[in-house]
This record gives C-alpha cells, structure tokens and sequence, in this order.
C-alpha cells in the first residue's frame, strides 16, 4: 500500500505537459534518399510506371540522390500513417501525397512545410490554389482532381430499351427496372460508407454537410438511402459497402450503374465492364439538371520534417509537372490540375466531357477545417445512412444525430 | 531489516513492472486531464490542463454507455464460453488415448500461436459472403454473415474464443493431471459419477487455477479489439459491433483526441480492476467455507 501512496506522490511531482514532438526535425541534404509516400490504388501497376519513370529522369539529374516510394492505403488508416510521420520526424517521409480533404487538419498540426514561395507562378487556377492553402500560405502542389459521374452498362441499358437518367427520381426508377429484369444485378452500386457518393444527393436538394438535419439534406439522404433497398441495392450486401467496393463490383460486372470517379476508369477498363459502359453527369433532382460532384483531389506536399527540403521541392515539381501530369492522365485517367495540361488532355479525350460538364455546373467542397477530418474518421454521415438503410433510424433521427455529431465536431476542433 | 525484506524481494518484479506498466499508466492517467490533440502533439498548439474535462465529456455520451453495456455483455459471453469449451476440452485430454490427444494439443497449440489480426483474417475470409468456404460448404452463397448485430457477435465471438481456449484447456489439463489418481479414485469407489466428480472434486481442488483463467478471460475478453476491428471494419454497420477498445482508438487516434482516449483508457482500466478486486474477494470467502 505504501508503495502505491509513494507512486501517487511521485505522480503529483512529477506532473507536468505531456511531451510534444521536437519542432525542428527537418533538414537540407543534398544526397541520399529521398522518400516519398503516394497513395495506394486499386490498380496500382499503371501509376507505379509513371512514378517510376520520373523517379529514373529524377535521379539521373541527381548523383548520389535514391528515390524510396512507399503506397499508403487510402483507408482511414492513412490518418495514423501521417500522424506518425508528424510526431515522429525520423520516420517521415519527404514527398507525401495526401488529399485535399485532409490539409486543413494536418496545417493545423503544423506537419506541412510551407511552399508559398516555391511553387509561385504555377499554371493553376486560383479556386485550385486555395484548394492547397490554409490562411494564405500554399501547403503543397494540386496534382489531380476527381470528378465523379454515372457510369452505366450501355448493354444492359440497350437490352432493356432504357435512357440514361435525366433526374434523381428517373436513376431510381431506372435502377429499379433493371434489377426486377435482371435479378443477378445490382440496379445501382452504391454504399453505405460512401460518403461522396451520397453527398451529391444532398448538394443537389439544397443541404449541406453543416446542416444535414435541414429539410433540403433530408430530401438528399431520402434519396441515397431509397437506393439502399431490396429492390435496388440490398443493404444486406451493400450496407457496409464503401466507394472502393462499388468500384469493384461496377468493374466486376455486377451492378448497371455506379457514381465512379474519372480516375476510376482504369479499373473498370481492367474489369469485366470494360468496354461495355458509358458515362453521363451524375443527375440532380430537376429533370436536366445536374448534381454538383465534390471536388476531391490529391495534392504532392513537402513534409516539415524533411531531410532533403530542396530536393523534395524539386521532386514535387517534377511529379507534378506538366509532363507528368498529361503521364498520369493517360496511365490513370487523373484530370490534371496545370490549365495547360487540362487543355491538351480535354481536346483530345471525348471521355472527359461528362466530367468536365460537372466541373462546369458546379463542384462542391467539405469543410476547409480539422472538424471534417472528425466527421470522417467518426463515420458520421456513414453511420447516418447504415442506420437509414438497415431501417434503424428514420431519415429524421439519422439526420438529427448526425447533425448533433458534425456540430460536435467544430465545437470542438 | 524483517520489514524491508519483502521489498527487497519485490525489487526485481518491480524493476520490471514499473517501467513497462507503471510509466504507461502514468502517462494515460496525465494525458487523460489535458486537451491533448494532434496540434499538440505536434507542437502547433499549446497544451492546457482541463482537469476532469476529458472524464465528463466521456460520461456524457450516451454512446459510451452504450457500448460499455454492449462490451461488458460481450465480454461475460466470451468468458463463459471460453471456460466452457477450454474446461470440457481438458476434461475430454484426459479421457482419449494419446494420438487423439496430441492432434487436439497440436491443433490448439496452432489456434493459440495464431496472432489475433491473422487469426481474424482468416475467419472473415471464411465466412465472406461470395467468396467464403462457410458459405460454400452450407449452399448460402451471398450469406453477409457482418449485417445481423447478434449474428456478427456470433462470428467474433467464435474467433475470440478459438483463439483464447487452448490457454484454459492446458492450464486446466495441467491441473487435472496433477490431481492425484487415489483421489478420484476414492471419489469412484464412494459411487460418485463422472459428473460429480468433476464438479465436487477437481473443481474445487482446480480453484486456483480456474480463478487464474477466469481473471485472465476477463482481462484479455474486456480489452477486446483486434477481432472486432479487423472483422467488422471497425465497429460493423453503423457502429452496431463497436466494443470499449475500439471506442477508444477511434476516439483517440481516429478523431485525434487523444486526451479523451487517454480518459476512456483510464476508465477501462478501473472498471478492471474493480471487476478482478470483487473475483477475488468472492473466491477467498467461499475458499474459507470449505
């Protein structure tokens, strides 16, 4: 017992902060490896190549200079592989790509190195500029953007005499008309846990991620969910179903339609879909109008604790060159950021058209805030869904917790 | 000098003991009253005291209370099975000739070597809903075996015990072989049965051993995590699966609160403590009866 006393003594000594990381960790050298982490894909071989191909034309500018890249999973996982990095300046790399859906909370933590007066004077426009930016400082290089659209079986569209959908109530009608057809199929993928691909739904009723409890956003989640049905997308299978595996099961063949990525396209085309789809603007609720799509994308970023800050500036901007860029369209289908590579891959590109359509009519954005980061991570809004579609919850209760939890998340961030 | 003798004997123990579980406690315990995110973590942002801030906002949340009740029901499930299945196990050793033995040792030996995230792994690719040899073998193909709240359990639950029985069988068939054979013996001859003697006489003479595995179920069973997290990507739909521990890491490292995990952490560790205290009361009170 009297240990315990003297333990609880020392405790009330010894009490202080707990520690933080050191806050110098980075470095210039001019030699050795340069690590950079990228994230992992669904069909990694295509974005492997190009990597590897600029690493071959970086290192031979550089003598004594190896270039390391690690694939970090897209999962939430990748939150603890950054984190990591950030408390720990010998285990981070130089180079990371991370999206930008991440950047405001990882400014916060201070773990990005400013590169406002390194990548001045880049070909992007200032909507993507701010896209990299927190306060005014430039926190890394727009290296692709993702827009998502329907993707749909144009064989099974023929076969049943079906129209690619105009609005949010003729794609449920549709997707329902396949699958009573055909019951092997899914009328449409969707997810549980797909979070971009529900928030469309939202967007374009009118309601917004800061206020998912208002009648607009329900309109939205009424929607989504409605296709998490028996008749659609049973959420016996498609429940727990993340974007990911939507991918997998459009590419595989198993559902008509899915709310794909550009930057999909590879995988599809490596699937048993391939050659058999087409692509239109995801719809909005008016007939003709169109959903606005969330504009996601990657950004290369110098890490504070780099040991190679020049070098790892110069990779960037090799990487995410135009050069490079027009590269990994074609290995990846991912729409650069630089206008002129843009230009050169939209005339030539007939794929494109749904995509930039979208762009045209309006993209959406989560919030520029470390409190999205909690959302995402406390699976707010697929909580929200799963407890709509497993008929748990109704939509009202779903939408009041989870605007009670989105709430949260800013009164506390 | 006779005073200080048992603290020099304790010495070694805690040269070990309070480096590699003191330090990490202490640091729980100081985390959990500082608003400690990653901004701090990394030196962004200044850390402040908030006291018991961190403990009343964990109380606060109906969902804490929530999966508390659903992990402390889980874990009694998982205890109760793993001694059932390890206890009839051991009894089942020492009734078998020696090859039946040594494939059920062997075979246990291998669920028991198993790390827990492989262990897992398997099990889910077992029970996949189209890819599954489960489903195969039963003709359900499609069968998602992660939907059904109490169906999920069942799953995990089936893997956590695979994996914690063979520690309960073989401290337990160690036991039994050391009971002496003139006991049982005498047991026999006094017209007990199988039945009874096992409850009337190993299981008394096995009581610290069963007190030993039954603390230990309820340590490892209440601490759940990998199971769950690998198995049900992390809590199962809409969080339905969601246990104590994996509250707490998506708490902590998924939302960087890192001062609230530390407060749920500390909360866990007390229940524990509390739930092993009362054990191991019970048992020194029913030992003086006998």
């Amino acid at each position: 017992m009297r240990f315990l006393y003297c333990a609880a003594a020392l405790v009330v000594l010894t009490a202080c902060a707990p520690s933080t990381a050191p806050s110098t960790g980075g470095g210039d050298e001019k030699t050795g490896t340069l690590r950079v982490w990228l994230f992992d894909e669904p069909n990694r071989a295509p974005k492997d190549k190009v990597v590897q191909e600029a690493i071959k034309e970086f290192t031979a500018a550089h003598d004594g200079v190896e270039v390391e890249v690690a694939y970090v999973p897209t999962t939430t996982a990748r939150h603890e592989r950054f984190k990591g990095a950030f408390n720990d300046p010998a285990s981070s790399p130089d180079v990371a790509e991370y999206g930008n859906t991440d950047l405001a909370e990882y400014a916060a933590a201070g773990a990005g190195g400013d590169l406002t007066a390194d990548l001045g004077g880049q070909d992007l426009t200032a909507e993507l500029v701010r896209s990299a930016s927190v306060d005014g400082k430039q926190y890394g290089l727009p290296w692709f953007v993702g827009i998502r659209a329907l993707y749909y079986r144009t064989d099974v569209f023929t076969e049943l005499g079906l129209e690619p959908p105009a609005s949010i109530e003729e794609l449920t009608a549709t997707a329902r008309a396949i699958r009573e057809k055909k019951p092997d199929l899914y009328g449409i993928a969707v997810g549980g846990e797909y979070t971009f691909g529900a928030l469309p739904f939202v967007w374009a009723a009118g309601g917004d991620i800061t206020s998912l409890d208002g009648p607009e956003a329900r309109r939205g989640v009424q929607a989504y969910t409605g296709l998490l049905s028996e008749d659609v997308c049973p959420p016996q299978a498609c429940a727990s179903l993340t974007g990911g595996k939507t991918v997998e099961l459009f590419a595989g063949g198993k559902a008509a339609m899915g709310i794909l990525g550009n930057f999909n396209r590879s995988a599809v085309d490596a699937g048993a879909a391939a050659g058999k789809y087409a692509v239109v603007p995801l719809p909005g609720f008016d007939k003709g109008s169109l959903a606005p799509a969330f504009a996601g994308g990657n950004n290369l970023g110098v890490m504070k604790n780099a040991k190679h800050r020049s070098l790892a500036v110069e990779f960037v901007k090799l990487l995410g060159g135009k050069t490079y860029q027009v590269k990994m369209y074609e290995a990846m289908g991912n729409l650069p950021t630089l206008t002129s590579a843009r230009t050169e891959v939209a005339g030539k590109e007939p794929f494109l058209k749904p995509f930039l359509d979208t762009v045209e009519a309006g993209t959406k954005f989560v919030p520029v805030d470390p409190a999205w980061v909690k959302i995402d991570n406390g699976k707010v809004i697929p909580t929200m869904l799963q407890k709509v579609a497993t008929g748990r919850s109704s939509v009202d209760e779903a939408t009041t917790e989870a605007a009670t939890a989105v709430k949260a998340a800013f009164g506390r961030s | 000098m006779s005073r200080a003798r048992p603290w020099l004997y304790l010495l070694p123990t805690a040269a070990v003991l309070v480096p590699l579980f003191g330090y990490p406690v202490y640091m729980l315990g100081l985390l959990s009253v500082f608003d400690y995110r990653q901004a701090q973590v990394s030196g962004g942002q200044p850390t402040t005291f908030v006291g018991l801030g961190n403990y009343a906002t964990v109380l606060g949340d109906p969902r804490f209370w929530q999966v508390l009740l659903q992990t402390v029901g889980f874990a009694a499930a998982l205890v109760v099975a793993t001694l059932a299945v390890g206890a009839a196990l051991a009894v089942l050793l020492t009734r078998v000739s020696a090859f039946p033995r040594a494939a059920l040792s062997l075979a246990a030996l291998g669920a028991w070597a198993a790390p827990a995230m492989t262990g897992a792994t398997v099990w889910m690719f077992l029970f996949d809903a189209d890819l599954g040899l489960v489903n195969q073998a039963l003709g359900i193909e499609g069968f998602n075996w992660f939907y059904d709240r109490w169906v999920t359990f069942g799953v995990v639950g089936a893997t956590v015990v695979w994996h914690s029985f063979p520690l309960v069988m073989l401290t337990l068939y160690a036991g039994i072989q050391a009971i002496p054979g003139s006991v049982l013996e005498a047991a026999a001859l006094d017209g007990a049965s199988a039945w009874h003697a096992f409850w009337r006489v190993m299981v008394p003479m096995l009581r610290p051993l069963v007190t030993i595995v039954v603390i230990q179920s309820i340590i490892w069973d209440f601490k759940i995590f990998t199971q769950i997290y690998v198995m049900t990507s992390g809590g199962g739909i809409a969080g339905q699966n969601s246990v104590l521990n994996v509250y707490a890491y998506q708490t902590a490292f998924g939302s960087s609160e890192y001062g609230l995990g530390s407060a749920i952490g500390v909360i866990m560790t007390l229940i524990l403590l509390v739930i092993t205290l009362f054990y191991i009361r019970a048992l020194h009170r029913t030992g003086e009866r006998l």
